[in-house]
């Protein structure tokens, strides 16, 4: 019915115009006015990342995204890699402010080296965007996981399948001086504080290191036959940790519950194996779209760097045996880089 | 250890501190922490250092000779990450693990080129090919850091996994290594020159030792042992995680060998010094974790335990100017 008012008065208007001036076009293009200046806004302009490091699935994740989502509006990309040398990053940092790019978009090492820095970057005009792991200082905008809730829902999990069974879970934390790892172990503790029946018989930091947890973790095993459960704090560590379960022959009865950046070969595959059973996936690819989103809604908004603050928690996808077949549960790295 | 004529008195060296700071924590681990002796645990502690142990041994060649190799962790990394990345881009098992193979060789010969033709302090010259190996790893070879396990690589886990007669294989892999190496040291005269080398230089090429090809020849073999390692690594793990190039495991290293009473004035120890000083390394995270003691605190605890060594050292054997040589710690 709408559309039909609709068509017949326009077509009623169609043909008041054409009676009007009499020999006019039959149809004319409309110029939609936002188009251009969303182009000119983005247009040669320059988008800075500095990862922790570069190499592995969530920072090349991060890159190749964005450039997909960003290149074919001509703005240029500006990579520094400091390889896990927090001193480099700070440094790179440093350099990029008397640069001038019109977005940086950074991974924090931790939560205090690069806040002072970024509050001074937003104060000389360049839109600070953080991924996944925040500064003290809260920027234009922030994109990624929310570590308090993949804590609570990776301890959830472990609870639920230590059921009828001994309770006593192990932790595998990343490193100390990592915010993530304490954001995350902040979260399993509220969901150990309502389950005091669960014994934390080992919590223990591997250093973001396969090699240590799976170390620490057979010892644990070892002390505890009965071990119902494990959280790890990061599925690219927990390699180690599902190792050494898979060695101890009790793949299956201990649950290893995980989280991670849900690339194929380090999600995915890991879960179909058994080798994981749940692997809390921040989906990259959706995290890399997000940011893409929030620099072309900053940089057309006109809006002063730091006046506007906001963050985009990254919706959680739970990898388990049900979906790890499924092919848009993970990504391929080839495929985001073509 | 005792050589005729040195001896005047019960020399209580390094080694035998160590040995007994390794047997008190045993000991008193054994009767204060429930689990600590079964014989399960003797076996996870053993397995979670083999590696490091069999890199204690490729450390312990170079150091014999009075060298020192940083590029250790690069040719455990980078190699073995290879064998992995190239079945995982299709090529065959054995052609990757011989192109590995070359690769560490060529690793080695440069490392020992530079040391023993060009003259090079070893210190700079395996921290230069150490970093050059890992950056050439990281930007040609791998896509990702951790170069992941392939269905082509299936069967070749069992060189880290497992077991022979209950016990575990990387156990098997440092016993093998050091039995080797064992073998190498004491019954070659290959061996007998290395020492010789390492205890005098000047001595050794007046003699007739062809004291440079013999420096190369270590640095080939740290190189070989250090890709064995990775190997054995990689099984267990069943991935390479290259990023431990940026870890701190190439101190734990020197801590085994020096540890052990190896000096770094070259020419002194053998394969039974790695062997304790991995044991006490050993027995100390095994502890910890059972204790569950914080990371930071772990630290702490080996800090102290290394300082009581090395004071124990120097009040038993204080330094003199006979004793002291460069490089000496």
């Amino acid at each position: 019915m709408a559309f039909n008012q609709v068509a017949r008065a326009a077509l009623f208007a169609l043909g008041l115009t054409t009676a009007a001036s009499a020999p006019a076009l039959a149809q004319q293009g409309l110029d939609e006015p936002f188009q251009k200046p969303f182009k000119d806004a983005l247009a040669g302009k320059t988008v800075a990342f500095v990862p922790v490091a570069m190499n592995f699935d969530l920072t090349e994740g991060w890159f190749a995204g964005l450039k997909k989502e960003l290149e074919p509006y001509g703005v240029k990309f500006e990579l520094r890699d400091p390889n896990w040398n927090t001193n480099a990053g700070a440094q790179a940092v440093t350099s990029l402010i008397s640069e001038k790019p019109a977005v940086m978009v950074i991974h924090n090492p931790d939560v205090q080296t690069y806040a002072k820095l970024l509050q001074r970057a937003e104060n000389d005009g360049i839109f600070v965007i953080q991924i996944n792991m925040g500064s003290a200082y809260r920027s234009s905008g922030f994109v990624g996981a929310n570590w308090i809730e993949i804590g609570e829902k990776d301890a959830g999990a472990v609870v639920k399948a230590c059921e009828g069974k001994s309770n006593k879970v192990a932790i595998v934390q990343g490193a100390l001086s990592a915010a993530a790892s304490a954001y995350t172990l902040k979260g399993v503790e509220n969901v150990l504080a309502k389950h005091p029946e669960i014994k934390v018989v080992s919590s223990q930091a591997a250093d973001w290191d396969a090699a240590k947890a799976k170390a620490i973790t057979q010892t644990v095993l070892k002390q505890n036959p009965g071990l119902c459960g494990i959280v790890g704090f990061w599925d690219g560590m927990d390699i180690g940790t599902a190792a050494a379960v898979k060695e101890a022959g009790l793949t299956g009865k201990v649950f290893v519950a995980t989280s991670g950046g849900g690339e194929r070969k380090g999600a995915c595959d890991l879960v179909k194996t058994g080798a994981f059973d749940l692997d809390l996936s921040y989906d990259v690819p959706t995290q890399a779209e997000q940011m893409a989103a929030l620099i072309k809604y900053l940089l057309s908004s006109g809006a002063k760097p730091g006046s506007i603050k906001g963050s985009s928690y990254t919706t959680l996808i739970p990898i388990t045996k049900e979906n790890a077949e499924s092919a848009t549960t993970c990504w391929n790295l080839s495929d985001l880089k073509k | 250890m005792f050589r005729a004529g040195r001896l005047r008195r019960i020399r209580v060296g390094q080694q035998e501190i160590v040995f007994v700071v390794f047997a008190v924590l045993f000991v008193v681990f054994s009767v204060f922490l429930p689990g600590f002796l079964s014989a399960d645990n003797m076996l996870t502690l053993l397995q979670n250092v083999a590696v490091l142990g069999i890199l204690g041994l490729a450390m312990a060649i170079v150091v014999l000779g009075r060298g020192i190799d940083i590029s250790l962790i690069a040719a455990l990394a980078i190699p073995a990450g290879l064998v992995l990345q190239m079945v995982q881009d299709g090529h065959s098992l054995a052609g990757s693990i011989l192109t590995a193979l070359l690769f560490s060789i060529g690793i080695g010969l440069v490392n020992g080129w530079l040391i023993a033709y060009a003259d090079v302090p070893s210190l700079f010259a395996t921290l230069a090919i150490g970093i050059f190996v890992a950056g050439l790893g990281q930007a040609f070879l791998f896509q990702l850091d951790v170069v992941q396990w392939s269905p082509g690589m299936e069967g070749f886990q069992r060189l880290g996994q497992g077991a022979i007669l209950g016990v575990p294989m990387p156990i098997v892999m440092f016993a093998f290594a050091c039995v080797v190496v064992a073998l190498f040291l004491r019954q070659t005269r290959w061996g007998a020159y290395v020492y010789a080398v390492g205890d005098n230089p000047n001595a050794a090429r007046v003699t007739g030792i062809p004291t440079r090809p013999i420096i190369v020849l270590q640095y080939v073999l740290a190189a070989l042992i250090g890709y064995f390692a990775g190997l054995v690594l990689a099984a267990s793990l069943n991935s390479m995680p290259t990023r431990i190039f940026n870890s701190t495991l190439i101190y734990d290293v020197i801590l085994v060998v020096v540890l052990g009473g190896i000096g770094l004035s070259g020419g002194r120890g053998g394969v039974l010094n790695v062997i304790i000083g991995t044991l006490l390394i050993g027995t100390m995270l095994n502890g910890m974790t059972i204790m569950d003691i914080p990371y930071a605190g772990q630290n702490l605890i080996k800090g102290v335990v290394l300082l009581l060594a090395v004071i124990a050292d120097s009040v038993l054997n204080p330094r003199n100017e006979e004793t002291a040589q460069q490089g000496d710690i």
